[in-house]
């Protein structure tokens, strides 16, 4: 054997070796959602069963924790957007130390641990403004660091728009709210929408800091880490498979999408050329 | 700023400024310093708050010195983060390189698409994987017994090692894709030529690819400590009262012990510890923040 092939053989097993390490936990987690033991495993197989799916159905309270995740979900789409596009305007404007330091203050809450954005927001709510934690702290802490990757996408957007558009607009008339209305919004409208997404999801998917400031609300996550280790069975798995499934078909979306953008944009970029 | 005016007008500029200034001001750097000056503060009941009382004290911060249990949780949340780091960044290294250099093009989109969706997945249900992999009945012990290593099964939760493994299969993705984008800028020629001129693998990854790859590695290496120190869901789910891990305490502080100044110190250590590991990165890789927040 060569040295070549040897090299191209660890190679793939490497590979295999990781890719199946990636793989395996969320295959196991899935496979015990159909073995009709009480407490999930896939070890004895005990025979399949679909009853989890039933008992799943039947939880009044994971319903209830549905409803609250969805609830701030939609609450931190509203406030992290806006904040972060605004924050994506300003940078793009702004070129010398204080877009440095802006940046790095937007960039910051993300290089922060989740549960001291959590504390932080749940001291200040409360010796400010006398507000405890629940549904609305949820919704700010939340945002305070997914405006920041709001802000990062339109950031990398903004740095493909043409500015000669808005500069022509307003050299024929138009008004800054007309510019901002029919050139700057609608080209940022792609943006807009994996933002939205992007935000739900990481919201969604949020426990570090949720668990601070939920006061007595809960969130899905936070009901699922309890199930977790208060009343374990094989329903929590259930929601598991389906939340995965969810979740892989979002990506594929979110991906498809994106490519098929960048390869309009690529493509527009050769056609521009060839004028 | 003259150029915001211009290009937004006066009312859009307004609205921008506000809303840049209630995200910063509201959302980030007050509920910090509110979070810190709190820290400095005893914890008294309403009624003597604002009173004679109510003055600066250092005393939250000495309780971690004079703490021998939660001072070497403290130490064991800093190696444990940083094993988990060096763990991740050996098993994604070569993972990356393969990726950016070696795999061919066609079959990269597909490659790519098998790291990106794990990524998206819940980190609360990776973490649950685990919990059922090492649960007492589970298939780790069950394999184990039947390759006849162990004798009978072992508790893998509950323990140090559990949270270890556990946070290194959850934060892995946090580190592959910083390097991948950083090897990937590597052009493919350098490689060649230092091949063409002699020097065996092991020197063109020490002299080419990992110097160029020194931002990726710094923003891996400071987003998996980051994540791993500040991590709950891991050592809540897979560890035990045996393997409790600093946020725990915090939490602690909060909910059960009802002393928020406390637990607000305890979040500041946290959150220093954080920030000196970000500018040791930076000073050690020699990256700007430019170059990390990308």
């Amino acid at each position: 054997m060569t040295a070549a092939r040897l090299r191209r053989l660890l190679t793939g097993s490497y590979l295999v070796l990781f890719f199946g390490y990636l793989f395996l936990p969320l295959g196991i987690m899935a496979a015990a959602t159909f073995n009709s033991s009480r407490f999930p495993t896939v070890t004895p197989w005990m025979g399949f069963t679909l009853g989890w799916f039933q008992a799943l159905w039947e939880d009044q309270r994971m319903w209830a924790a549905l409803g609250t995740s969805l609830l701030v979900g939609a609450g931190v789409i509203a406030l992290a957007v806006p904040l972060g596009l605004a924050a994506a305007l300003l940078l793009d404007r702004l070129h010398n130390r204080a877009r440095t330091f802006l940046y790095a203050l937007m960039v910051s809450p993300l290089l922060t641990p989740g549960v001291i954005v959590g504390i932080s927001t749940l001291v200040f709510w409360r010796e400010w403004f006398g507000v405890s934690g629940g549904l609305f702290l949820t919704v700010v802490a939340q945002s305070s660091f997914i405006a920041a990757y709001a802000m990062l996408l339109f950031s990398a957007r903004l740095e493909r728009f043409d500015p000669v558009l808005e500069e022509a607009a307003l050299d024929l008339g138009a008004t800054h709210g007309q510019v901002f209305r029919r050139i700057t919004l609608p080209y940022l409208m792609p943006a807009i929408l994996s933002a939205a997404l992007l935000a739900f999801l990481q919201s969604f998917e949020n426990y570090n800091t949720t668990l601070f400031v939920r006061g007595l609300d809960t969130t899905l996550t936070v009901y699922i880490a309890t199930k977790v280790r208060t009343g374990l069975t094989p329903a929590v798995n259930a929601l598991s498979l389906v939340l995965i499934a969810l979740t892989i078909l979002g990506a594929v979306v979110y991906e498809i999408l994106r490519r098929r953008e960048a390869r309009r944009q690529a493509g527009s970029a050769v056609a521009l050329e060839a004028t | 700023m003259t150029e915001v005016l211009r290009r937004y007008g006066p009312v859009l500029t307004g609205v921008i400024l506000l809303a840049v200034a209630v995200w910063l001001a509201l959302l980030v750097v007050l509920p910090q310093l509110m979070m810190i000056g709190f820290s400095f503060r005893p914890s008294l009941p309403p009624s003597k708050i604002g009173g004679p009382e109510d003055v600066f004290t250092v005393r939250n911060y000495l309780t971690l010195w004079t703490n021998q249990i939660h001072l070497a949780i403290f130490l064991k949340t800093i190696w444990a983060s940083a094993l988990v780091t060096a763990t991740t960044l050996a098993v994604c290294y070569p993972v990356a390189f393969y990726l950016a250099q070696v795999a061919p093009k066609r079959r990269l989109p597909l490659l790519i698409l098998m790291l990106i969706v794990p990524f998206w997945i819940n980190e609360l249900l990776r973490t649950f994987s685990w919990y059922i992999i090492l649960a007492f009945n589970g298939p780790l012990n069950a394999l184990l017994l039947w390759l006849g290593i162990i004798d009978e099964p072992q508790r893998f939760l509950g323990g140090d090692g559990g949270v270890i493994v556990g946070m290194v299969y959850v934060y892995i993705l946090f580190m592959v894709f910083p390097l991948y984008n950083a090897i990937e800028s590597l052009d493919r020629n350098q490689i060649e030529a230092a091949r063409d001129l002699g020097a065996g693998w092991l020197r063109i990854h020490r002299r080419i690819v990992l110097p160029h790859a020194k931002p990726g590695i710094a923003v891996g290496c400071i987003m998996t400590f980051m994540l791993a120190a500040g991590s709950y869901a891991v050592p809540a789910l897979l560890g035990g009262p045996n393997s409790r891990w600093f946020t725990e305490i915090i939490y602690n502080w909060f909910f059960e012990g009802g002393n928020w100044n406390q637990g607000a110190a305890y979040a500041f250590i946290l959150l220093v510890l954080c920030i000196g590991f970000i500018l040791g990165a930076m000073r050690l890789f020699r990256v700007g923040l430019a170059d990390i927040a990308k």
